[in-house]
C-alpha cells in the first residue's frame, strides 16, 4: 500500500524545470531512497511531499490526503536541511515544543532514546557537535509518532560514526513499522538503508528498484559504478532527444 | 492549541533571554541612555521645560518598546524564514498563527520588564512623581503602542535576508527615534528634523505618551492615537502583501 505518491509532477521555477513528470511511490514499510547528482530535483520532490511548495501540473498525495493539510502533517515528520535552528533553546524545550504540535507525541524518554540523546538533554542547540544537532533534528521528525519521515540529506557533513548512529535510528523507526523517504547522494547510504532506491536525474526518475537491481541495471557489482553507468546512459538518451 | 501557543511564547522568550546581543541592545541600552541623558543631566532643565528625567521617561519608553519590538519580529523572522527553520515548522502540524502570536507575546512582555525598569529609574533616581493612575495609563500607553512596530517588524522580516536584517533594523530604528525626539526632546533639534518628525510613528508614540504624564506635547492625544492606528494599519497590509510574496517565491 503507498502512503505517499507523486504522479506526473511536473515542477518550473520560472524557466527551469526542476522536475519534469516524477512518479514516485512509497509504500508501507519500506526505506525509499531518492538518489541523485545536486541539482537534480531531490530537494524539490521532497518539498512538495511536505506541502512547502506546489507542484505545477501532476499530483501529490500524503496518505491520500494533501500533503500541505493537517491530516498529512499530522501523520509526517522530517528532516530538511536547515541554515539555522535556534541555538539558544535547549535540545529538551525543542522537542518539548515540537511535540505539542502532534495529538499523540512520543514521551519525552522514548524519544531521547529513540534520537540517541541522553546525556545532552540540558544541553543549549548551539553548544552541540554537527552530529548531536542531526540527531536533535532526527528527534523533532518522530517526536510526533509519525508513521512517514521525509529526510533531506540527513547525513550530510557528518563523521562516520555519527552517520551510522543516524542510519540506527533510521532502521529502528522503520522497525517500528514506519515508512521512510530519503534523499541522498552518498551511494553507500542507499545501499546500506534503502530497500528500494529511486535515481533521479534532471527532474527524471531514471531508474527504480531494489539496490540489487539498480546494480543489474548498470551492469555493476557495486551501486557506485551502476550509478555512474545509469547517468552516462541517461546523458546519452538525453543527447539524442535534443 | 492554548498549551501550543504558551509553550511557542515561552520558547520564544527564552530564546532572547539567553541571546546576549539581543538583551544587550533592547534591554540595557535604553536604560543606559536614560541614565546618561535623564538621570545625570536632570538638574539642568532649560526654563519652561519639565526636568529631563520626567520627559525623557516617556521618550525612551518609547524607544525601548520599538526596540524590543523591532528585534524580535525583523531580524527574528528574518532568520528563521531566510535559513530553513520556519520551513521546518510549516511542514509540521504548527498553527501558523502560534508562530506569530510567540513573537507578539514575546515583544509585549519584554516591552513590559524594560518599561517597568525605566519606571523604577525614574521614580527611584529621577524624583518623577505621578499618582498611581497616571504611572499606569503610561505603562499601557507604552505596551500598546508597540502595535505599528510589529507590523514594521514583519515587514522587515518578510523582506530582509537573514543576514542583513540586523542592519536594516539599526538603520530604520536608531535614525527614527533621534528624529522623534526619543533621545533628546524634539525642541532640541534641529528644525530639518522636528520637521519630519510628525511623518513617524515612533513620535506620536512619544507624544502620545507625554500628553498623558501631562508633560507639554504637540498636537492631540486624539491626533496622535488616530496616527498610530492608521501607521498600524498601513504597515499591517504592506506586511501582509511582502509576506504573501515572499510566500510565493518559497514555497510557491
Amino acid at each position: 500500500m503507498a502512503v505517499a505518491e507523486l504522479k506526473f509532477v511536473t515542477k518550473s521555477y520560472g524557466p527551469v524545470r526542476a522536475l519534469r513528470g516524477v512518479d514516485l511511490t512509497i509504500d508501507a514499510g519500506e526505506i525509499l531512497a531518492l538518489l541523485g547528482p545536486n541539482g537534480a530535483g531531490k530537494t524539490t520532490a521532497v518539498r512538495i511531499l511536505l506541502g512547502l511548495t506546489e507542484a505545477t501540473s501532476g499530483r501529490a498525495s500524503v496518505f491520500g490526503y494533501e500533503p500541505s493539510s493537517m491530516d498529512a502533517r499530522v501523520r509526517r515528520g522530517a528532516m530538511l536541511q536547515i541554515g539555522k535552528v535556534p541555538e539558544t533553546i535547549k535540545v529538551r524545550e525543542h522537542i518539548e515544543l515540537f511535540s505539542a504540535y502532534y495529538p499523540n507525541p512520543m514521551s519525552m524518554a522514548q524519544i531521547v532514546a529513540a534520537a540517541g540523546l541522553q546525556g545532552i538533554e540540558n544541553r543549549l542547540f548551539g553548544e552541540l557537535s554537527g552530529g548531536q544537532k542531526q540527531r536533535v533534528l532526527f528527534a523533532l521528525a518522530i517526536c510526533g509518532n509519525p508513521q512517514l519521515l521525509c529526510l533531506d540529506e540527513p547525513t550530510v557533513g557528518l563523521d562516520v560514526e555519527a552517520r551510522r548512529a543516524l542510519w540506527r535510528s533510521i532502521r529502528a523507526f522503520q522497525a517500528r513499522g514506519g515508512s521512510v523517504l530519503l534523499t541522498t547522494h552518498y551511494l553507500d547510504e542507499a545501499d546500506a538503508l534503502a530497500n528500494r532506491i529511486a535515481v533521479i536525474a534532471e527532474g527524471r526518475i531514471v531508474a527504480q528498484g531494489t539496490p540489487a537491481e539498480i546494480k543489474r541495471r548498470g551492469d555493476a557489482e557495486d551501486l557506485e559504478d551502476a550509478f555512474l553507468a545509469i547517468m552516462s546512459e541517461t546523458q546519452n538518451t538525453l543527447e539524442e532527444v535534443l | 492549541m492554548t498549551r501550543i501557543l504558551f509553550l511557542e511564547a515561552k520558547t520564544e522568550f527564552l530564546k532572547l533571554l539567553r541571546m546576549r546581543a539581543y538583551v544587550t541592545f533592547t534591554l540595557l541600552f535604553p536604560l543606559m541612555f536614560y541614565c546618561f541623558f535623564g538621570l545625570a543631566m536632570s538638574t539642568q532643565s532649560a526654563g519652561h521645560f519639565p526636568p529631563m528625567s520626567r520627559y525623557l521617561l516617556a521618550t525612551y519608553g518609547a524607544f525601548a518598546v520599538m526596540g524590543v519590538t523591532l528585534y524580535a519580529f525583523g531580524v527574528g523572522v528574518a532568520v528563521e524564514r531566510g535559513l530553513g527553520w520556519l520551513q521546518l515548522k510549516r511542514a509540521s502540524p504548527m498553527p501558523a498563527a502560534a508562530y506569530f502570536f510567540a513573537k507578539f507575546a514575546v515583544s509585549l512582555a519584554f516591552s513590559a520588564i524594560v518599561v517597568a525598569a525605566l519606571f523604577g529609574l525614574g521614580a527611584g533616581f529621577g524624583g518623577v512623581r505621578m499618582p498611581l493612575t497616571q504611572w499606569l495609563a503610561l505603562y499601557v500607553t507604552l505596551l500598546a503602542g508597540g502595535a505599528p512596530f510589529c507590523a514594521l517588524g514583519l515587514i522587515i522580516g518578510s523582506l530582509a535576508g537573514p543576514n542583513s536584517a540586523s542592519p536594516t533594523v539599526n538603520l530604520i530604528y536608531l535614525p527614527m527615534s533621534i528624529c522623534s525626539g526619543l533621545w533628546m526632546p524634539l525642541p532640541f533639534l534641529p528644525h530639518a528634523m522636528q520637521s519630519i518628525a510628525p511623518l513617524l510613528p515612533s513620535y506620536h508614540l512619544a507624544q502620545l505618551a507625554l500628553s498623558v504624564m501631562n508633560a507639554p506635547s504637540q498636537g492631540t492625544p486624539f491626533d496622535h492615537l488616530q496616527a498610530l492606528a492608521g501607521f498600524t494599519f498601513l504597515f499591517a497590509g504592506i506586511a501582509w502583501f511582502a509576506h504573501a510574496r515572499e510566500s510565493e517565491k518559497m514555497y510557491g
